[in-house]
This record gives C-alpha cells, sequence and structure tokens, in this order.
C-alpha cells in the first residue's frame, strides 16, 4: 500500500508541473482559439532563466522563479504582438503555422552558442534533497515544494480571474471579443495579458521542472508541452479547471501506467485514455455546451 | 524539433535516397580522371560535436586531427583534406551529413560516428556509395552485419556488445559477488537496448536473477515511477547501460529514491561531463584505461596531453586508432579505389593504443575490454578482461 501511495506521490510532482502548463494552452485557447505551439518553449526558456537566476545571478530561489516568470512573462507578450496580433484575423491556419514557427525559432535560437548553446546542462540544485515519511511512503522536500508552488499560483490565479477587473475583461472577451469591446474592453491589453499570466505561469513549471529533474537543454519543452497540452484537451480546452485535472490526471497515469503496468508502455496508455475520453465526452471531462471560459 | 520539420525531413531522406542510388556507379569512374592533378585526398568524420553526448563528439574530433597530424597531413603522397560532420546524435541528421559527405565532399573514407544509433543508418549510405567506414567506438553488433549480411565496406575499432555485455555481467556476478540485478534502458537506442540485452541474457546464464526490466524514452526526465518500483525490489546492481547525461540523472534520482545498488554500465560512461559525485563507486566497461601500464598507452597519453591538456578518454584513443588503421590501410592499397582500400583493411593487423587488432570477417576487432571504477572523481583502472 506504501508503493501505491508514493507512486502517487510521484505522479502528483509530474501532474502539478503539467498543469502549470496545460493552464498557459488552455488561456490562451479559451481567449482566441489559437493553440500555442511555442507555449511549451517559453517553458523552456523559463527554465533556463530561472537556473540563470539561482546561479550565476546569485538570487535567492522564490525570487529566481519571480524573476523567470516577469522576464517570461515579458516573451509571451512580444511573442504574441509579433507573430499572433497581425494574424488576428486571418484564418486560424494561419495562427498556428505561426505557432509552429514560433516554436522552432525559439528551440534553435536558444541553441546557439551565445544563447544557451546546444547542450545539456546539469542543474545544481538551490538546496539540498531531504526525505521524510509520510503514513509509510517516502515523500522528498522538492515534491513539497513543487505542490507548495503550484498551489499558491493557482489560488493567485482563481484569485484574479474571478475577484479583479481584468479577470472579468478576460472571461468576458473569452464569451465574445465583439460584445466585450462594445462595452469598453480594451480587447488587446487584456489578450497581451493572458499571455503574459499563460507564460509566467509556463516559467514557473519550468524552473519547478529544472529543480526537480535536474538536467536541461534547449529542447527539454517538447515533450512536457505535448502531455500538457493533451492534459488541457483531457480537461476540456478553454476551461481552467479542466485543464488543472486533466495535468493531474496525465501525471498520474504517466507514473501508475509505468509503475503497474509496464514502463514500456507507459505512453502508450496515456495517450490511449486521451482518445478514449475524446470518443465518449468529444470536449473534454469538464466541457459542456456552455463551458465558462476564459 | 519533431513536429514541423518531419515533413521536410522526409522529403530530404527521399531526395537522399534518390541521390544515393543514383551516385552508387561514381565513384569507380570518377578517382581516376579527378584525383592526380589536385593530389587531394578528403576523408570525412562524423561525430556528435553538439548536443546530449558533445564531449564524445569533441574527443573523437580531438583524436582523429591528432592521427591526421602526425602524418603530416599526408598519405601516400597524397594530402589529406578533412571534412567535418556534425551529426548531433541523431539519426536522421547523421544520414544527411553522410549522404553530403559521400555525394558531395566525395569523401573516400569515413571515420565515424560514434553512437551506434547513428553509425547503423551511417553504413547503409557509405556501403551503398563504396565509401569505406570505420566507426571509432559504435559497439552495436548491427553496425558493420545486420541481418547476417555483411555490410563490406563497413569497420570499427571496438569491441562488440556481446562482449561488452558479458564482460560487465561476468565481473558483477564473480567479483562483486551480485545476485540480483536491475536494468533500465532507452527503448529507443540501439545501442542501449543491445548493451542491455546482452547483459540480461549473460547476468542470468551466469545464475544471476534480473528483478526489474524497466524502459524509458529519449526525452524523459521523470523516473520517479521505475526507481521507486525498483527500491522496493533492494538489487544487489543497477544496471544503466546509457550515456553520461542520462544515466548521471538517473543515477541522481536513484539515490534520492533510497536505492543503495551498486551502479553498473558500459563505455558510453566515459566523458569528463559524467556526474562523478553521483556515480561514485560505480562501475563501467571500457575501450582502453590511460592507467593501462603499456608503453604505447603511456606515450599516447604524454602526447594527448601536451596538445590538449587534458588525459585522453576511451572516445579520444579509439578515434585515433581508428584514422590510424585507415590511413595503414590507403597507405597499403594507395588513395584511388575504396574497393583497394577496403581489402587492405580486411587484411591490417596492427599494434595500436588500445591494443592490437585484426579484423574477423565481420570487420569487427577482437581485443580485450577494460573494467574502470568511479572513484573519488576519477576513473579508476580495475581489470582488464580478454576474449
Amino acid at each position: 500500500m506504501t508503493v501505491v501511495l508514493e507512486q502517487i506521490f510521484n505522479g502528483f510532482q509530474l501532474g502539478f508541473v503539467y498543469a502549470l502548463i496545460a493552464l498557459g494552452y488552455t488561456m490562451v485557447y479559451g481567449i482566441i482559439r489559437l493553440i500555442n505551439f511555442a507555449h511549451g518553449d517559453v517553458f523552456m526558456v523559463g527554465a533556463f532563466l530561472g537556473v540563470f537566476g539561482y546561479t550565476s545571478w546569485r538570487l535567492p530561489f522564490p525570487l529566481a522563479i519571480l524573476v523567470s516568470m516577469v522576464m517570461c512573462a515579458v516573451l509571451g507578450v512580444t511573442i504574441e504582438r509579433a507573430a499572433y496580433r497581425p494574424l488576428r484575423y486571418a484564418p486560424r491556419i494561419a495562427a498556428l503555422i505561426s505557432a509552429i514557427g514560433v516554436s522552432l525559432f525559439l528551440e534553435y535560437f536558444c541553441s546557439l552558442k551565445f544563447v544557451f548553446g546546444p547542450n545539456y546542462r546539469v542543474v545544481d540544485r538551490p538546496f539540498a534533497v531531504t526525505s521524510f515519511r509520510v503514513a509509510g511512503a517516502n515523500v522528498s522536500n522538492i515534491q513539497v515544494i513543487v505542490a507548495v508552488v503550484v498551489v499558491v499560483l493557482l489560488a493567485l490565479l482563481q484569485y484574479m480571474l474571478f475577484h479583479t477587473k481584468i479577470g472579468k475583461a478576460m472571461r468576458a472577451v473569452s464569451q465574445d471579443h465583439d460584445a466585450a469591446r462594445l462595452m469598453g474592453i480594451n480587447v488587446d491589453n487584456v489578450i497581451s495579458a493572458t499571455f503574459a499570466i499563460g507564460s509566467a505561469l509556463a516559467a514557473a513549471g519550468g524552473v519547478l521542472y529544472a529543480v526537480a529533474y535536474p538536467q536541461i537543454w534547449p529542447f527539454l519543452g517538447i515533450m512536457p508541452g505535448l502531455k500538457a497540452f493533451t492534459a488541457a484537451v483531457l480537461g476540456g480546452i478553454g476551461i481552467v479547471p479542466g485543464a488543472f485535472l486533466g495535468a493531474l490526471i496525465m501525471g498520474q497515469v504517466d507514473v501508475l501506467s509505468a509503475a503497474f503496468i509496464s514502463s514500456q508502455f507507459r505512453d502508450a496508455v496515456g495517450f490511449s485514455i486521451l482518445i478514449l475520453v475524446l470518443l465518449v465526452r468529444p470536449t473534454g471531462l469538464l466541457g459542456s455546451r456552455q463551458p465558462e471560459k476564459v | 524539433m519533431k513536429r514541423g520539420t518531419a515533413v521536410v525531413w522526409a522529403l530530404l531522406l527521399v531526395a537522399s535516397l534518390v541521390l544515393t542510388s543514383g551516385c552508387a556507379k561514381k565513384p569507380a569512374e570518377q578517382p581516376g580522371a579527378q584525383q592526380p592533378q589536385e593530389k587531394i585526398i578528403k576523408i570525412g568524420m562524423i561525430a556528435p560535436l553538439t548536443g546530449d553526448v558533445k564531449t564524445f563528439g569533441e574527443s573523437t574530433k580531438n583524436g582523429f586531427l591528432l592521427a591526421l597530424e602526425e602524418t603530416g597531413n599526408q598519405v601516400a603522397g597524397y594530402k589529406i583534406e578533412p571534412v567535418m560532420g556534425d551529426d548531433r546524435n541523431d539519426p536522421t541528421e547523421a544520414v544527411n551529413v553522410a549522404t553530403k559527405l559521400c555525394t558531395q565532399d566525395k569523401v573516400k573514407a569515413i571515420v565515424g560516428s560514434v553512437a551506434s544509433k547513428c553509425s547503423i543508418p551511417v553504413s547503409e549510405v557509405c556501403e551503398a556509395n563504396k565509401v569505406v567506414q570505420i566507426s571509432p567506438t559504435s559497439t552495436n553488433p548491427r553496425v558493420t552485419v545486420d541481418l547476417g549480411r555483411r555490410k563490406t565496406y563497413v569497420f570499427r575499432a571496438c569491441f562488440i556488445d556481446p562482449f561488452q555485455g558479458k564482460v560487465g555481467a561476468k565481473f558483477a556476478l564473480d567479483t562483486l559477488k551480485a545476485k540480483t540485478a536491475a536494468v533500465l534502458f532507452d527503448q529507443g537506442n540501439d545501442y542501449v537496448i543491445g548493451l542491455a540485452n546482452f547483459f540480461k541474457d549473460a547476468f542470468t546464464a551466469g545464475g544471476g536473477k534480473i528483478v526489474a526490466w524497466e524502459a524509458y524514452t529519449k526525452d524523459d526526465a521523470d523516473f520517479s515511477a521505475v526507481l521507486t518500483k525498483i527500491a522496493q525490489k533492494k538489487p544487489d546492481i543497477l544496471y544503466l547501460p546509457d550515456y553520461y547525461n542520462k544515466v548521471s540523472l538517473i543515477g541522481k534520482q536513484a539515490r534520492e529514491k533510497g536505492i543503495k545498488a551498486t551502479f553498473m554500465g558500459g563505455d558510453g560512461w566515459d566523458s569528463s561531463e559524467l556526474d562523478f559525485a553521483t556515480m561514485e563507486g560505480g562501475y563501467f566497461t571500457n575501450h582502453y584505461s590511460a592507467e593501462d601500464p603499456r608503453p604505447e598507452v603511456k606515450a599516447w597519453v604524454d602526447k594527448y596531453q601536451k596538445k590538449y591538456g587534458s588525459t585522453p578518454d576511451a572516445l579520444a584513443t579509439l578515434a585515433y586508432d581508428a584514422t590510424k588503421l585507415l590511413l595503414k590501410a590507403i597507405e597499403n592499397a594507395g588513395p584511388d579505389d575504396s574497393t583497394k582500400i577496403r581489402d587492405a583493411m580486411q587484411k591490417l593487423q596492427m599494434d595500436t593504443v588500445s591494443g592490437k587488432i585484426s579484423f574477423d570477417e565481420n570487420g569487427d576487432p577482437i581485443k580485450p575490454a577494460v573494467i574502470l571504477q568511479v572513484s573519488g572523481g576519477k576513473q579508476k583502472y580495475i581489470a582488464t578482461v580478454t576474449p
């Protein structure tokens, strides 16, 4: 039993990180119906900046996360300005292709020698790893830190969406751009804010990922990005709680299928579940006819 | 990286296949006409100069260039023009680079690649173009022989994985007195799969028990699930047949999950970027040790140290040996005809730094392996095992 519990903790660690990426996918989709493929790469940039923050720039770890989040927010807004805004009224496929372009650009630009370089870097953790026992199962301090940071960020996001003006504006824009504009909402600013928030969350996820699995390189965002996108679809794309739920499920499926079925079938199991869910509920687990989108 | 470009790569691959099949006949008519006036012979090198195993590529390049430099960049009266290729440890990229070297640069021979998963597709390109290939360090059997078919232009300067796996398993059983082992391998890498399988076979044949057989993929960073599982089984040995970057990451997480097993692995560990602190006490099989008392080794280590300021690893040593073997074959056969170079290579017998080399009918050399231990931030020589 303790083994199962320990594996579930492992699954939560992974799922929480997926959740931070999935939220960005889902928020952007909810607002402008765009699958932002560059999101996984923003996550990668966040990981690098966070690690530079507490190593080269000698910032305390929480500040390093913040700095990385702010810088990635700026990056997200820049991407939106440069690559998506000019295509706002073009056919949707154009923006999608543009997103793939941005993704490849970030990967290969960051691979250049004078940016991050194409090689793997071993990450020095900002603190030593210790583990203690909860109900007989091993829990590491990293798992606790990941959980705490993610829950705090989620609470902040939830507060922002439902108790601030900008949150209200986002919800309005997600329902109807034109009506929102008639109500005096600056739609462009709201979209920029969405990108900023989504990218900042991905950056936080990146830093946590780098600390939890201490090795980084410029293509690190591809697989977690895909998994998080899957999670967002699984939960119902465009729905914030759905992305969180989907990410937790993906994390558990990843870990539990490797642990109790076979590590060789792990990804097959995860993606089969996605297909099954979509066959039964095409809008995802929490999707409905009148979804509350953000 | 993989998504958007997939279509482009597929097109390139088709184009390169068309090109290679079209050019297969050319070398027979061209060399005589072109080379004598210029007196230049081009020799290609393919290695992962960037990416996840970049220290392998750097060492290989160092060994290759040092071997050329020693001959004054001359062989059989021809000036050698080296052509470098970077495969980034990616099989698709390796095929592109090999095709470019064979059809565009028209190299006579290629030294490379390093990883088996790259050397196997490269060997097909070389075979089709009748370009002699010698891989310094690709240990998977399929590099020279695939499905019972010997690739006649392909050689290597290292032992092969059935031997390496057996040496590792025997050492675990006899010297470390291990009874149980867990194996964790990358299911998309020919080298890793091969080594894992050969270790498993030899370990069970010797009376040991494999208690966990777990796979992962190249992009995985989270090994918590399988490691938690392995920690319950308390194996004596955790066999990690992957490259230095991956085993460092897995090793770290394994210790954090409370796994006390002795780590073991293969020649993929040999890098200055291995996480020595994490892998402390682990053993791995390798091609050569800088601490080997033979005079050839000492001379080589001094030479390398003088030029590059560091101790040569097995990658550099074998690249040096492979290049020397190739140059000797070219000298014996003359630089004009690839087929003659190939025949001279097959007959070669030579003392190299990593041991006396002659090729069996598969183009694989018969030579000993060494066992090294990660100890105090360095590699410690433990034993030499002859086949």
